[in-house]
C-alpha cells in the first residue's frame, strides 16, 4: 500500500459515501443520517488528499493550506449559523458561486502549471497535451458560467436588482453565439494553447452565465437555483477530468446529475420547458398586457376572519413567498397550533414551486415547528380542497390562479395550481392587488367565495391570534 | 274543458290518477273534474274527499266521456271504444313492449300521451313518473326484503349477544336502485352497491352505500341517459363480482332494466345456489323478464336452499297513496305545460320535446316512436372534450426515444473510441456516476428538497480536492489562485453540511 493507493482507496469509499448521502436526503426518516454521510465522505476526501499532498510539498505549503481550509470553515459555518431561514435561497446561490469560481480558478492553475511552461512540466505525457488543454478550456468554461449565473441569481434573490427577466434583442442569437465562439476558441486552444485564448473564453463564459440568468424572471427562481446546483457539479466533474481524480469525477456527475433531475421535475411542476430555463429564457415571449375586468373584490376584517376560522372544520394553508417576505411562519405556525387546540382539521398545501427555492416553504414551516406531516403536497391535498371550509391563501398568487386552468389563453395556462377557489370560503392575504411574479392578474381575488386581507401577513396573521 | 277519472280496472291495482291534493291543482287550472265514485278507494282517498275538493263525482261513463282522460294503466281493449271522439287520454302506455295497444289506440280519433315516455331532461323531470315510480318500488323492495328476512338489518350488541348487521347488495344505482340504498342504510344495514356506469359511485356514497366496481373495464354511458346491453367481456367480468358477492350478502335487490328490451340476467341458478339459507332477493325486473334466475312475476319463490325469491312487479302500488300522490303531481305537471293560458284549455306543442315525446297517437295518427332527443345525463362529446388543455403533452413515441437514446450511445461511443486509455477510464466512472445520480434522488420528498440541495452543494466544494493538489507547488501565482480556491470552497463544504443540518433538525413530527 503507498500513500497513492491508500488515497485512492479512500476516495472510492468517499465517493460512496455521497451516494449514500444522496439517498438518505430523500426521506425525513434517513435525511440526517444523510446528511452525517455526507460530512464522513468529506472528511475521508479531505484527510486523503491532504495527506498526500503534504508528503509532495514544502511547509509553507501546508501551512497556507490549512490556513485556507480554518478562514474558509469558519466563514462558512459563521454565516450558516446566521442566516435566517427567509434568506437560504439566496445564501445557496452565493454558494454555488464559490464552486464555479474554485472550478475557474482550478483550471487556470491547470493551465499555468502545464502548458504554460510547456518545456519544464512532467505532469502530463506529450500525447495527452491535447487532451489537457481541452480540458481546462471546459473546465473554465463551465466554472464561469457557473459562478456569474449564481452571483446574478443571489442579487435577484436578495432584491439586490429587479428579478423582471432581461429581454435583449436576438438573446438567443447572443447565447448560441457564445457557445460557437467557445468552440471555436476550444479547438484554437488545444491547437496552440495561450493565456490570450483562455483569457477569451473566460470572459466570454462570465458573459453568457450573467445573461443566461439574466433573461429568467423571478418566478421561475426555484429551478434556476436548482439549474445551478447542477452546473456547479458539472463543473467540479470538469476539474476531476483535468485532474485524473476519479472523486471529483464521480461527486460532480452525482450532483450535476441529480440537479438537472431535480430542475426537471420543477420544471414539470410549473409546465414549463426544461429546455427553455436552461437556454436562459428561450422562446420567453413575455407577459401580455390585459385589461379584462374581472369584477370587484371583496375585503374582509381579520375579526372577521378569525369568525370564519372558529366555525370553520378543516383548514387549509396555502403559503407562497409573500409568507417568507413578511416573515410569518412563526405567527401561522402559531395560529395552526391554536385552531389544532380547537379540534378544527388544520393542513398546508404546498405548492412545488412556492417560493423562491424548491421546497423553500416546508424549510420555514419546519423552522417555526409545524409538524412535516400536516405539511402536505399540491396532488395530496388538490382533491380534499372541494371539502376544506377555509383556505388562507398567505402571500401566494399564481399558484393558486386559476387562470391556469380555466383560461387557455392566460400566460401561465396549463400549469398545475392549487384549486382553492373549490373551498366553501378563501381567505386571500395580499399587500396590494398588484400581480405575482408571472404578471398575471388572478381572477381568484374577484370570485364570490374569495375575501381579501389586505397588509403585512404577519402582523395580519396576529391580529387574527388575537381575536381568536 | 273537462278532466274524467276513471276507476283503474287492472287486477292489483291500488293507484288512482288523480287525489284530492291534485284535483284542487287540477281546477286551479281551470279545468272541471269528474272522479268515477270509487276511483280512489284502494288508495285511501273516499269519495267525499275528492268532492270537498271541489271535484264532481260521477259514473264511468261521466269520466270517460270527458275532453281528458287520467288513468294510471292503459285502457284494457274494451275500454278504449269508451272514449269519446277527440279525447285526449294521459296514462302509462309502454309503447314499445305494447304495439298491439298502440295500434288498437290509434285506430281511434283520439290524442294519446304516454306518462312512462317522459324525456330525461332536467326540465321534464317534475312529470317523469318512471323516476316517481321507482322511487317508491326501490323503498318498498327493501321494505319486503326485510319483512321477509328473518333477522334485524342494523346491528347490536344485547343483553342476548351480539347481532351482525345484514349485508345488502343493490344491482343497479338507477332511481330506484338509490332509493333501495338509501331505505336500507337508514335500516342500519351494510349496503353495497353496483352499477355499469362508475360516475354513481359518488350518488351510492352520499346515501351510505358502498360502490361496488366492475373489475377494469370500458365506460359506457347512452346517450340517452340509460344504461345498454354491455359487451360479452364486461359481462364476463359483472359476472364473476356477482358471484363473489352472492356468497358474502344476506339481501341483493336487483333494479337493471334496458328500456324496450328484456331486462339482463345478472343473478344466475348457482349464484342464488350459493346464498345462505335464509337470504332474500328482490328482483324488480320480473315484469320484464327477470335479472335473477328463477324468479316469477308477482310471486315470492323460495329456492331448495331456502332462498326467498321475491318478484312483486306492483312495488309502487304496494304504497297506493304515496304512489298516488305522486303519479298525481307528475300529471299536474303536464297539464300545466299544456295549458299555458291556465283557462282549462290544452293545447298540443309539437315543437315542445318533451310533448312530442310523449304523444303517441295524434289525433288517431301513430307518431309513435317520436325522433330521438339527445339529454344531459350523459355529457355529449363536444362538451367532454372542452378546449384541447394545453399541459399534457403524450409522450414521446418509443421510436423517437429509441432515436436519442441511440445517437448518444453512438456519439459516446465515438468519443470514447478515440479517446487514449487514460481518459476512457474516467469516461467509464463518469458515466456511472451521472446514472446513479439520476436515480438515487428518484423519490426525493418535495419537503426535502431544499435540504437535499443544500447537501449537493456542500458535496459539489469537493472541488477543494482539486485545489488542494495544486498549492504548494513552485509557481507562486498557482498557490496563490489555489489558496483561493481552497477557502471558497472550503466556504462551501463546511457552510453546506452546517446549515443542512440546523435545517433537518427543524422538521419535526406532530407527537
Amino acid at each position: 500500500m503507498t500513500a497513492t493507493t491508500a488515497a485512492s482507496a479512500a476516495y472510492i469509499v468517499a465517493g460512496l459515501l455521497f451516494i449514500l448521502s444522496l439517498a438518505g436526503l430523500s426521506r425525513h426518516e434517513s435525511a440526517k443520517s444523510g446528511n452525517g454521510f455526507g460530512i464522513a465522505g468529506m472528511a475521508l476526501a479531505l484527510a486523503a488528499t491532504v495527506v498526500l499532498a503534504s508528503l509532495s510539498i514544502s511547509a509553507v505549503g501546508s501551512g497556507l493550506l490549512i490556513v485556507a481550509v480554518v478562514i474558509g470553515a469558519a466563514i462558512g459555518l459563521w454565516r450558516a449559523r446566521r442566516v435566517e431561514m427567509t434568506g437560504m435561497p439566496e445564501l445557496i446561490a452565493i454558494l454555488h458561486s464559490f464552486v464555479g469560481l474554485a472550478a475557474v480558478l482550478v483550471g487556470w492553475n491547470g493551465y499555468l502549471s502545464v502548458e504554460a511552461n510547456a518545456a519544464e512540466q512532467t505532469e502530463v505525457a506529450g500525447n495527452l497535451l491535447g487532451i489537457h488543454s481541452a480540458e481546462v478550456v471546459i473546465g473554465v468554461f463551465i466554472g464561469a458560467v457557473t459562478f456569474t449565473g449564481s452571483i446574478v441569481a443571489f442579487l435577484k434573490l436578495s432584491g439586490r436588482i429587479k428579478s423582471n427577466p432581461l429581454m435583449l434583442p436576438a438573446h438567443n442569437a447572443l447565447n448560441l453565439g457564445a457557445l460557437v465562439a467557445f468552440a471555436v476558441l476550444t479547438v484554437v486552444f488545444v491547437v496552440e494553447p495561450n493565456l490570450l485564448v483562455l483569457a477569451a473564453v473566460t470572459l466570454i463564459a462570465l458573459a453568457l452565465g450573467w445573461h443566461l440568468v439574466a433573461s429568467i424572471g423571478g418566478g421561475d427562481m426555484p429551478v434556476v437555483v436548482s439549474m445551478l446546483n447542477s452546473y456547479s457539479g458539472w463543473a467540479a466533474a470538469a476539474s476531476g477530468f483535468l485532474l485524473g481524480n476519479d472523486l471529483l469525477i464521480i461527486t460532480g456527475a452525482l450532483v450535476g446529475s441529480s440537479g438537472a433531475y431535480l430542475s426537471y421535475i420543477m420544471c414539470k411542476a410549473m409546465n414549463r420547458s426544461f429546455i427553455s430555463v436552461i437556454a436562459g429564457g428561450f422562446g420567453n415571449e413575455g407577459s401580455v398586457a390585459d385589461d379584462r375586468d374581472y369584477g370587484e373584490h371583496t375585503e374582509i376584517s381579520a375579526e372577521d376572519t378569525a369568525d370564519l376560522l372558529r366555525e370553520a372544520s378543516s383548514v387549509v394553508i396555502t403559503p407562497g413567498y409573500g409568507m417568507a417576505v413578511a416573515q410569518a411562519q412563526g405567527a401561522v405556525a402559531e395560529l395552526t397550533r391554536k385552531l389544532r387546540a380547537k379540534d378544527i382539521d388544520v393542513r398546508f398545501g404546498i405548492h412545488p414551486v412556492a417560493g423562491r427555492l424548491p421546497g423553500h416553504m416546508n424549510v420555514l414551516l419546519a423552522e417555526a415547528k409545524v409538524p412535516y406531516d400536516i405539511v402536505l403536497e399540491m396532488d395530496e391535498i388538490n382533491d380534499d380542497l372541494a371539502d376544506t371550509d377555509v383556505v388562507l391563501v398567505i402571500g401566494a398568487n399564481d399558484t393558486v390562479n386559476p387562470a391556469a386552468t380555466e383560461d387557455p389563453s392566460s400566460p401561465i395556462a396549463g400549469m398545475p395550481v392549487l384549486k382553492v377557489w373549490e373551498a366553501e370560503h378563501v381567505v386571500v392575504f395580499k399587500r396590494s392587488m398588484s400581480t405575482g411574479y408571472a404578471g398575471v392578474q388572478n381572477p381568484l381575488f374577484f370570485r364570490d367565495n374569495s375575501r381579501m386581507l389586505f397588509g403585512d401577513a404577519r402582523e395580519r396573521v396576529e391580529d387574527i391570534l388575537r381575536a381568536l | 274543458m273537462r278532466i274524467g277519472v276513471p276507476r283503474e280496472t287492472r287486477a292489483r291495482e291500488t293507484r288512482v290518477a288523480a287525489t284530492p291534493t291534485t284535483v284542487a291543482k287540477l281546477l286551479a287550472l281551470g279545468y272541471d273534474v269528474v272522479i268515477e265514485t270509487g276511483a280512489g278507494v284502494s288508495a285511501s282517498f273516499p269519495d267525499e274527499d275528492y268532492a270537498s275538493a271541489g271535484a264532481t263525482i260521477g259514473t264511468a261513463d261521466d269520466a270517460w266521456q270527458a275532453d281528458v282522460v287520467l288513468r294510471v294503466n292503459a285502457p284494457s281493449p274494451d275500454e278504449i271504444p269508451r272514449l269519446r271522439d277527440g279525447a285526449t287520454l294521459v296514462s302509462l302506455v309502454s309503447p314499445a313492449l305494447n304495439p298491439e295497444l298502440v295500434e288498437a289506440l290509434a285506430a281511434r280519433p283520439i290524442t294519446v300521451l304516454a306518462m312512462d315516455a317522459v324525456p330525461r331532461i332536467s326540465r321534464a323531470q317534475s312529470l317523469d313518473v318512471l323516476s316517481s315510480m321507482a322511487n317508491i318500488a326501490g323503498y318498498r323492495a327493501v321494505i319486503e326484503a326485510a319483512h321477509t328476512f328473518g333477522r334485524f338489518f342494523t346491528g347490536q350488541v344485547t343483553a342476548a349477544g351480539k347481532v351482525p348487521p345484514a349485508k345488502v347488495l343493490v344491482a343497479g344505482a338507477g332511481v330506484a336502485g338509490l332509493a333501495a340504498i338509501g331505505a336500507a342504510s337508514s335500516l342500519g344495514a351494510i349496503v353495497r352497491a353496483t352499477d355499469v356506469r362508475p360516475e354513481v359511485a359518488e350518488q351510492v356514497a352520499s346515501l351510505g352505500g358502498e360502490y361496488v366496481a366492475v373489475p377494469a373495464g370500458e365506460v359506457e354511458v347512452s346517450s340517452d341517459g340509460y344504461a345498454r346491453e354491455m359487451s360479452e367481456d364486461f359481462n364476463r367480468r359483472a359476472a364473476q363480482m356477482y358471484a363473489e358477492q352472492a356468497q358474502d350478502v344476506d339481501i341483493i335487490v336487483t333494479t337493471a332494466l334496458i328500456p324496450g328490451r328484456p331486462a339482463p340476467r345478472l343473478i344466475t341458478e348457482e349464484m342464488v345456489a350459493s346464498m345462505r339459507s335464509g337470504s332474500v332477493i328482490v328482483d324488480m325486473a320480473a315484469a320484464q323478464g327477470g335479472n335473477v334466475a328463477g324468479s316469477v312475476p308477482d310471486e315470492i319463490v323460495v329456492t331448495g336452499n331456502g332462498v326467498s325469491i321475491i318478484g312483486y312487479t306492483d312495488l309502487p302500488g304496494r304504497l297506493p297513496a304515496q304512489a298516488s300522490q305522486l303519479y298525481g303531481q307528475n300529471v299536474v305537471s303536464l297539464l300545466t305545460l299544456m295549458t299555458p293560458e291556465k283557462d282549462g284549455r290544452l293545447v298540443l306543442d309539437f315543437d315542445d320535446v318533451v310533448q312530442r315525446a310523449m304523444t303517441v297517437v295524434r289525433a288517431g295518427e301513430k307518431t309513435w316512436p317520436p325522433p330521438p332527443v339527445q339529454v344531459s345525463a350523459a355529457p355529449t362529446p363536444v362538451v367532454a372534450a372542452p378546449a384541447e388543455p394545453v399541459p399534457h403533452k403524450a409522450p414521446p413515441p418509443p421510436s423517437r426515444r429509441f432515436a436519442v437514446v441511440g445517437i448518444g450511445a453512438a456519439l459516446l461511443f465515438l468519443i470514447t473510441a478515440f479517446s487514449p486509455n487514460e481518459l476512457i477510464q474516467h469516461f467509464t466512472v463518469f458515466a456511472l456516476a451521472v446514472v446513479v445520480g439520476f436515480y438515487v434522488i428518484g423519490h426525493v420528498h418535495h419537503a426535502l428538497h431544499t435540504p437535499l440541495m443544500s447537501v449537493t452543494n456542500a458535496i459539489s466544494g469537493i472541488i477543494v480536492v482539486g485545489a488542494l493538489l495544486q498549492i504548494g507547488h513552485d509557481e507562486p501565482l498557482v498557490t496563490a489562485l489555489a489558496f483561493v480556491a481552497i477557502l471558497l470552497a472550503s466556504i462551501n463544504v463546511f457552510g453546506g453540511f452546517a446549515v443542512t443540518r440546523r435545517m433537518l433538525g427543524m422538521f419535526t413530527r406532530t407527537h
